[in-house]
């Protein structure tokens, strides 16, 4: 006797997906086990660490906390579709590359999205906005320093009329 | 940086666009098919027989393949390796019979997935018999005291007292001493991506395949080992991104778990730690030491001699960790002129979670108890904190420096980088900031502490330690191809876990051969095809992989230059080799251009000279500089080959009224030598200080009195987030290492060996005008109110 | 014996989205404990994960409309038990009329768990610690219990008992919350809190709320003490301490020692009993004096 399957349909970085899965099933395995859309990282599994923060109907909450089948009909963005179409990076991704804003990457997506949502609000945020947007994302490589550049470094290029 | 292209420039980081698209490759991102899960079934007692274990509930669930006990697997592979010379203390993945500390793992169920797994796990059924268990280091050293581990006789996995230099006449002769306890409390650097590992085991080509997310030394060797097979039967990826390591990712106990039933099942098996499992039986926490320290110094401040005993909890068993008392016996007196220590270093089993390798391997405690008995000297003789520290660093015209245990620090300037700290930061505002806050009712203090970063990772703490243990080779290689295309690949046979080999490699073989490395691909070998290498261990990278890369790239541009010579018709040294091409001096005609070069080497032998090989490729395996060497009998030995220097000033203020510290200032001078890419150690150093900060201020492993980890999750273990760590400034200098390519150290260290001394002493400072000061880390909110309860007013 | 694991996936359950209330209570009715009503999941989720909540039931009520509403009704501020905390963080109407709320949701978790953590999960998670359940109590709100025979109210000062343990029943929903508006001209608050790291629970919260006279006496008055009782204390013997009373600071310092007698803190891993206490008769005299700062600065009407 297997589990009992619940269907969703939820769409992903503009695509409509369908599936059917057990209630408790994440979001978080959701996407990465049945979608294999592995961008999205799974760290502590109890709301911490934001590794797993994805953007759902245009804001940034933790895909570890919420059950798939809850997301029937929403939006969800994870890290690939921050990315552009042809797969080059966004204006926000490079910033990242320029500033050497991580190291092994594993909490990157979580700080993209944070940061992506946060420069969707406010264009221009000072330092203490941006140490806020990305207080509840859990970093051990960075020491934050070169992520918070990679986001005021966004900001300007974004001003600058970057794309 | 001078003289070079690209080593010390300002270069992205290759590794960094597939990161920030999120197409990294984790070992949790690997689906093999009909790939099966794990879950374990832990301990609930600190020590216990176990009685019985019935596993039929569990095994009637849908989806489960198998209940593994210790009873079975205890059988079938040997004990995992043990640092020190105590062959009793036998550690295998499952407990056997009994078990030693709340968490550690019992029963391994492998189903269909990981959430089934955990349901049949709980249909497991363990009587247990709970049996007396200790605690405290301190107690189970003592006769009587309950044994972890009785067939080995004691608790004690290490103990020796080490004397170099005039110890006794020293301390005879000083006019000061001091004695003092100083207690580094069990934290770890906690990577936010666990453990995991994935094991496939073909048995038609007797291949067992490992990916995990892995940075430790002959990792592929002991699995194989414990596996009982020989080592070409095991193929470990190393091209799996590690999500941070910091040290902790040794995971040898879960690989050979995995490896195991992938053997045993015939079906691909993955195990990724949930944090639970990571927090209390990963095996994965970091030093647990105290240290009584005592000083023998002079009233003008010479400070003579040191003794150190160093007693470290390292839990109920034990790998590399007891080797963490050894490490920093490389770098014993610090900084400074001192020259006599005695080294008690006691290595002690309870029954807690094992601990691991962590970042610096023992270094950021050992400075945290210099950088505190420096500090209590000042305030002892009422001199100023960096004026004793000038008057007893070792000054830069006295390298090499060798010290009294028996390693010579490479190369140094101290007294600059200090200085330009000091300049940067503007000290003295530093001081009037803290002045004006105490001034205004306000609790505040600076710290500083100024210390080393061995590097290079020869790991001669292993013979040190354990005389049975011969290695003296500490080697690391890099095999360089160029394609009939001409493009040029780099081989670099281990993993990497953030560290941006990948950019370190290209950089250094662009450099030496004059090609872009943005050109320069960099893969990373399996455990089959590898060269030697004992992985990023000790801030090692920059200098054994840097090195090799450039002894590598080195043999090619010779291989080149024969080339040219041979069909130029001219000597090597009428030569001129300039981006990949090579021209004859006196005749600019006469040049041959990458591409010509690259063509006679794979395709016209009839061209190439006498006793050249074919193609264009070159490997390097190089033994670690100043390495090879024994320890003499009273335990001197050569320990890593580099020593790069932090000096941290830090400026704090404490809330006299809740007793929450806030770090308002934070400044760091760093010499490493040459950095090859100053962003990633830029990067890195601000990441080792926010380590720091946890560990002085945040992060405990803490245990309750029947030894229940209590800070198990996120809510209980607390790591600084982008709120807690400051804003940080770098001051670079730069004294060259005489033992590298490019005179560079390492510095994967670099950070997290001096905060917390800083840290610590910043609140100490800042408690000090109410005469009470804290000896213990980290130092909480709480821990900080506790003084302040007991002090008196300012 | 049966294992306790170290899980970190939930055990199975049904689901259920409802669309009305009346059919989230149905289902309570039916499957009384068993059954779970998930709002935001920010508390619920990580002990299910953890295998500390186990419901065979989960219901899952945020597509109600009915509890989605923040209006201003007969001197209160009514809010939809799954009003997410960014909403009410933004909300025009309760940014006016309940600006203690709005200084309490500064410190309440991060910006994430806020997108998706609502009013009334905070309330019926009832932490001791947290914030929202604090300004329920501390204002006198009153809950609004719905099951299948009809609906119930109770103040938020009879509702909390124990950690995690209050007044529902299993086959009850959190409706609405409704707040008193005090309608006076010079009002101030505060909401003061010490964590170790910020958006940490707290160790002791604290916070304030008083109204002023044209003279600057205190007409009205409320205190409440988060952290340092098994369930968010009010503490209305402070409140008819201060009230008819010009609030100088000898006054708010006797209130706050008077105030840290009536609570009755734990010692856990972070903080001692003492420390609590310490730190409550801290904070609030913190946040009495902030409060009265803040409406002193206010005119009368």
């Amino acid at each position: 006797m297997s589990e009992k399957l619940y269907p969703v349909s939820m769409t992903v970085n503009g695509t409509l997906r369908t599936a059917e899965v057990p209630s408790r099933l994440t979001l978080v395995d959701f996407l990465r086990d049945t979608l294999r859309l592995t961008g999205t990282h799974v760290g502590c599994e109890h709301g911490i660490c934001g590794a797993c923060s994805v953007i759902l109907d245009g804001a940034p909450v933790r895909s570890c906390l919420m059950y798939a089948v809850q997301l029937d009909g929403c939006s969800v963005t994870t890290i690939e579709g921050l990315t552009r179409p042809d797969g080059t990076p966004s204006v926000l991704q490079d910033a990242f590359c320029e500033a050497h804003g991580l190291q092994c990457g594993y909490c990157t997506p979580g700080m993209i999205v944070a940061s992506h949502a946060l420069l969707e609000s406010n264009p221009s945020p000072s330092e203490a906005e941006i140490r806020d947007a990305i207080g509840g994302n859990l970093c051990r490589c960075t020491g934050y320093q070169q992520i918070v550049d990679a986001v005021q470094l966004a900001a300007e290029n974004i001003a600058k009329g970057a794309k | 940086m001078s003289g070079y292209k690209y080593i010390g420039t300002k270069r992205r980081t290759k590794e960094d666009p597939r990161f920030v698209t999120g197409r990294g490759h984790y070992v949790a991102d690997i689906a093999l098919p009909g790939m099966k899960h794990v879950a374990l079934v832990t301990s609930p007692h600190a020590s216990a027989r176990i009685k019985a274990i019935r596993t039929d509930k569990a095994l009637a669930m849908p989806g489960v393949h198998y209940a593994l006990t210790g009873e079975e697997l205890c059988a079938n592979v040997d004990p995992l390796y043990v640092g020190v010379d105590a062959p009793k203390v036998a550690r295998y993945p499952l407990a056997r019979g009994v078990v030693r500390y709340a968490g550690e793992w019992v029963v391994a169920v492998v189903a269909d997935s990981r959430a089934l797994a955990e349901d049949a796990a709980e249909r497991i059924e363990i009587d247990y018999e709970p049996t007396d268990y200790v605690l405290d280091p301190e107690k189970a050293i003592l006769p009587g005291a309950v044994l972890v581990h009785p067939e080995h006789g004691s608790n004690i996995l290490y103990r020796r007292t080490f004397t170099w230099g005039p110890v006794a006449e020293d301390f005879a002769k000083a006019e000061h001493k001091l004695a003092f306890r100083v207690r580094w409390g069990r934290s770890a650097t906690v990577p936010i991506e666990t453990f995991g590992i994935a094991a496939q085991w073909d048995p038609g080509t007797q291949l067992l395949d490992i990916w995990a997310s892995i940075q430790m030394p002959k990792y592929p060797d002991q699995l194989a080992k414990a596996l009982r097979l020989p080592g070409n039967n095991v193929r470990v990826h190393f091209d799996v991104d590690v999500g941070g390591s910091y040290g902790v990712k040794r995971g040898i106990k879960h690989t050979v778990l995995v490896g195991y039933l992938a053997m045993k099942l015939r079906l691909p098996v993955r195990f990724i730690e949930d944090r639970l499992e990571n927090m209390r039986g990963g095996d994965m926490h970091g030093p647990d030491r105290s240290f009584d320290m005592q000083v023998a110094f002079d009233t003008d401040g010479t400070i003579h001699s040191l003794k150190i005993r160093a007693i470290d909890d390292v839990g109920a068993y034990a790998g590399r960790s007891p080797l963490q008392l050894g490490k920093p016996i490389g770098a014993i007196v610090g900084p400074y002129r001192i020259t006599s220590v005695e080294y008690e270093p006691i290595s002690v089993l309870t029954n807690k979670t094992a601990q691991e390798a962590v970042r610096g391997f023992g270094q950021a405690p050992t400075n945290y108890a210099i950088e505190s008995a420096v500090d209590r000297v000042a305030r002892h003789l009422g001199m100023d904190r960096i004026e004793l520290r000038k008057k007893n660093f070792i000054t830069k015209d006295q390298f090499p420096y060798l010290i009294p245990s028996g390693s010579t620090y490479d190369s140094g300037d101290y007294h600059t980088v200090l200085d330009k700290a000091l300049k940067a930061v503007d000290f003295a505002s530093l001081l009037a900031a803290r002045d004006d806050a105490r001034k205004a009712g306000r609790l505040a203090g600076v710290g500083i502490a100024t210390c080393l970063e061995p590097s290079g990772g020869n790991s001669a703490f292993e013979p040190l330690f354990n005389p049975k243990n011969e290695t003296t080779t500490w080697m690391d290689s890099c095999l360089v191809r160029v394609d009939i295309s001409g493009a040029i690949t780099g081989v670099m046979n281990t993993s990497t876990a953030g560290q941006g080999h990948e950019t370190l490699v290209s950089t250094v073989l662009g450099e030496i051969l004059e090609r872009d490395p943005d050109t320069i691909r960099v893969v990373h070998a399996d455990s089959l095809n590898a060269l030697p290498s004992n992985s990023p261990v000790g801030s090692r990278m920059a200098i054994m992989l840097g090195g090799a890369a450039a002894g590598a790239a080195k043999k090619v541009k010779a291989a080149l230059m024969a080339i040219a010579a041979h069909n130029l018709g001219v000597a090597e040294e009428g030569l001129e080799y300039r981006d990949g091409n090579i021209t004859a001096k006196a005749d600019p005609k006469k040049s041959l251009s990458w591409d010509q070069l690259v063509e006679i080497a794979h395709r016209k032998f009839h061209k190439l000279p006498a006793g050249l090989e074919p193609g264009l490729q070159a490997k390097f395996v190089w033994e670690v500089p100043t390495g090879g060497g024994l320890p003499t009998a009273d335990g001197r030995i050569q320990m890593y080959p580099c020593y790069s220097f932090e000096a941290h000033l830090v400026l704090v203020e404490v809330d006299p009224a809740t007793a929450q510290p806030k770090i308002l200032r934070y400044l760091c001078g760093h010499d490493c030598g040459t950095m090859i890419n100053p962003a990633i150690v830029h990067g890195m150093t601000y990441g080792g200080i926010a380590h720091g900060i946890g560990a002085a201020l945040y992060e405990k492993f803490a245990f309750s009195d029947n030894g229940q980890l209590a800070s198990q999750t996120f809510m209980d273990y607390l790591m600084p987030s982008a709120l807690e760590v400051p804003a940080i400034d770098i001051v670079d200098h730069c004294t060259p290492s005489p033992l590298t390519e490019f005179g560079q150290k390492g510095s994967g260290e670099a950070g997290y060996l001096g905060a917390p001394a800083a840290i610590a002493n910043a609140i100490n400072d800042a408690l000090h005008p109410i005469g009470a000061s804290i000896d213990e880390l980290p130092m909480t909110p709480l821990a900080i109110w506790t003084q302040l309860q007991g002090g008196r007013t300012p | 014996m049966q294992c306790i694991i170290d899980a970190m996936k939930a055990a199975p359950f049904e689901y259920t989205r409802v669309s009305t209330l009346a059919e989230a209570c149905e289902l309570l009715s039916e499957h009384g404990g068993d059954a779970k009503l998930i709002a935001g999941g920010q508390s619920l989720v990580p002990m299910m994960a953890m295998r500390l909540a186990r419901p065979a039931w989960l219901v899952d009520i945020n597509r109600l409309e009915e509890l989605k509403h923040v209006e201003v009704r007969d001197d209160a501020l009514v809010v939809g038990a799954t009003v997410r905390q960014c909403v009410i963080e933004r909300n025009a109407d309760a940014i006016r009329s309940l600006p203690l709320m709005n200084r309490a949701l500064k410190w309440v978790g991060h910006v994430q768990t806020r997108n998706r953590g609502t009013v009334g999960g905070s309330i019926v998670h009832a932490d001791p610690s947290a914030e929202i359940p604090l300004v329920a109590c501390v204002l006198d709100a009153t809950l609004v219990l719905q099951d299948a025979s009809g609906q119930s109210e109770v103040s938020a000062r009879e509702f909390f008992f124990a950690p995690m343990v209050t007044a529902i029943a299993p086959e009850q929903c959190l409706a609405e919350i409704r707040f008193p508006v005090w309608k006076a001209a010079r009002l101030g608050c505060s909401f003061e809190e010490v964590s170790i790291r910020h958006g940490d629970f707290a160790l002791v919260s604290a916070c304030a709320q008083v109204a002023l006279d044209a003279d600057g006496k205190c007409t009205q008055a409320a205190l409440g003490i988060g952290g340092a009782s098994p369930f968010p204390h009010a503490l209305p013997e402070i409140g008819a301490m201060l009230e008819g009373k010009v609030l100088d600071e000898m006054l708010i310092e006797d209130a706050a020692t008077a105030a840290a007698d009536l609570i009755d803190p734990d010692g856990d891993l972070h903080a001692t009993a003492e420390y609590r206490r310490f730190l409550a008769r801290m904070l609030a005299l913190r946040v009495l004096k902030a409060a009265t700062e803040d409406a002193l600065k206010k005119a009368a009407k």
